[in-house]
């Protein structure tokens, strides 16, 4: 018995060790390679509804920048912000909220001034056939209705309840989650009636669910901020990836998944 | 019997590989008692969110141990005394969750009581709603936690062997007398052992829930739920909550192998 403890532990610490050793021997630098193009890898991290868009913009940048690898890490800002916090090895930043950007700014974190390159509202996501009947922001006061929001401590819930302060229509959901994704899991397998996610959300989920627009959604706008981070080693590339986002290429892109301009 | 430092045949490497490994283990959780706010420790976590979310959690955890214990007795006993084709199967079968990812179990659950499950539409039909119900929390957590239950109880049974039964039914013993008198008290410390790990589990329960069964103060925000979401706003809070339930953790450990352990 204390035999085969000893060596699960040992197994376990074998599986440790080679975790560690994996991952800084991803540099392969003593091939010869007869190109003088630099291998580089330029780390983003971005909000988990930027994902769509920006692993177009990654490539498009590997594309215009041979050599060039773009690695991309998405999850809830909050998330990323802490990771950022922590050390994690960021070049770019893009949030989905100007209060995570300001958390970094604050602790002098970010390189210059963060700049907006797009913002998101908030849309009724409904099962398809909307069973429900939900027309209306107030629609979603119905009794029968089951709804779920996201929860005020993340951006899509804070802008949902900006939404109720403005209406006055305070809203009994079945559920607040913490992330976009769950509010959507649960429209598009229909255990809720409806949910109230970003616009870019309804359109990524195709299919699966409806969107209804309320006017009273222009209450409420995440503005998406990008940033180079000071301790990044490759700052004229992230600089170079920021303006990507910003410029022409990069807003089309943004505009074609649902995105507004800031 | 004296308690020495040997090695006991093992090569030295084995032994430092070993020591590793516990670190792998030991380091992440010290490290989380020093990021812990001490001051403002106990505000943190009787704050009315956190004390609705330990509430929940413990309340179901009960519910769902209490419900383990229900339906795991006789799953143990058919598994360790019985014998029918397919046996083996139904073993493996039940004892799934044990290595089933928690969010692929909370899928699985609302494809059978969500509101279009294969059970949970008919159910709709009676008038009945389980997902985002505590109920929905208990289903989730007596998923995951039954297996820890079943399989350290057939462990015990195996163990104490049929004998002191086949005594007792041929005393004139009736099978439920035998079940009640001889083969529970027998064993009751695996029972214990089991019951303790599943309320662990139960207690730990998130992917499956935050899955299956939603997120609302009071109604299916559990304490790990709650963490996951303070984490966003109030990282402090969350790592007060984290410590409450490292410290249930211990005390679970404590009781069910501490005790061989000092004998």
């Amino acid at each position: 018995m204390k035999k085969a403890v000893l060596a699960s532990l040992a197994l376990v610490g074998a599986i440790g060790m080679l975790a560690g050793c994996a991952s800084p021997s991803t540099s392969s630098g003593n091939e010869p390679s007869p190109t003088p193009v630099v291998e580089q890898t330029l780390t983003v991290f971005a909000a988990a509804s930027l994902k769509d868009t920006f692993t177009e913009l990654a490539s498009e940048f590997e594309k215009s920048h041979p050599g060039v690898t773009v690695s991309l890490n998405f999850a809830g800002s909050a998330d990323l912000v802490s990771q950022v916090t922590e050390g994690a090895p960021a070049d770019v930043v893009a949030f989905a909220d100007e209060k995570n950007m300001a958390k970094l700014s604050d602790a002098k974190l970010i390189d210059g001034t963060p700049e907006l390159f797009a913002s998101n509202t908030l849309e009724i996501a409904v099962p398809r056939g909307n069973p429900a009947g939900i027309t209306s922001f107030q629609d979603l006061t119905k009794p029968e209705a089951k709804v779920v929001i996201c929860a005020a401590q993340v951006p899509c819930g804070s802008a949902t309840v900006k939404i109720e302060q403005a209406t006055g229509i305070t809203l009994t959901p079945v559920s607040e989650e913490s992330a976009v994704t769950d509010v959507l899991g649960k429209v598009s397998s229909g255990e809720a009636d409806a949910g109230l996610v970003y616009v870019t959300d309804v359109k990524a989920a195709g299919e699966a669910v409806d969107g209804v627009t309320f006017p009273e959604a222009s209450g409420a706008v995440n503005k998406y901020p990008i940033g180079v981070v000071k301790a990044s080693t490759l700052p004229d590339l992230a600089a170079e990836f920021a303006k990507l986002v910003t410029g022409a290429d990069g807003q089309k892109i943004l505009a074609a998944a649902g995105f507004a301009k800031p | 019997m004296q308690q020495r430092s040997t090695l006991g045949g093992i090569p030295a490497w084995v032994a430092v590989v070993a020591a590793v490994g516990a670190l792998l283990i030991i380091v992440p959780i010290v490290s989380l008692a020093t990021r812990v706010d001490w001051p403002n420790f106990g505000a943190l976590v009787t704050s009315p969110s956190s004390l609705a979310a330990l509430a929940l959690s413990l309340r179901t955890s009960v519910a769902s141990t209490a419900l383990c214990i229900l339906l795991g007795v006789p799953l143990a006993l058919v598994l360790a005394r019985t014998s029918f084709p397919g046996k083996r199967i139904l073993r493996a079968l039940i004892l799934l969750p044990l290595v089933l990812p928690p969010v692929v179990g909370g899928i699985a659950l609302l494809a059978a009581f969500g509101r279009r499950g294969l059970l949970g539409s008919s159910l709709e039909t009676l008038g009945v709603s389980i997902a985002f119900s505590t109920v929905a929390v208990v289903l989730a957590q007596t998923f995951v936690a039954l297996p820890f239950l079943v399989l350290s109880l057939e462990a015990a049974l195996r163990a104490a062997g049929s004998r002191y039964e086949a005594v007792a039914s041929t005393l004139g013993a009736s099978p439920s007398t035998v079940f009640r008198r001889v083969t529970l008290p027998l064993v009751l410390p695996g029972l214990v052992t089991g019951a303790v790990l599943a309320f662990a589990r139960a207690l730990g329960e998130f992917g499956a829930t935050l899955t299956f069964a939603g997120s609302l103060e009071g109604v299916t925000r559990t304490l790990p739920l709650e963490i996951y979401l303070q984490r966003e706003t109030d990282p402090d809070a969350a790592v007060a909550l984290a410590l409450v339930l490292v410290v249930v953790a211990v005390i679970v450990m404590v009781v069910t192998y501490g005790r061989r352990e000092i004998r």
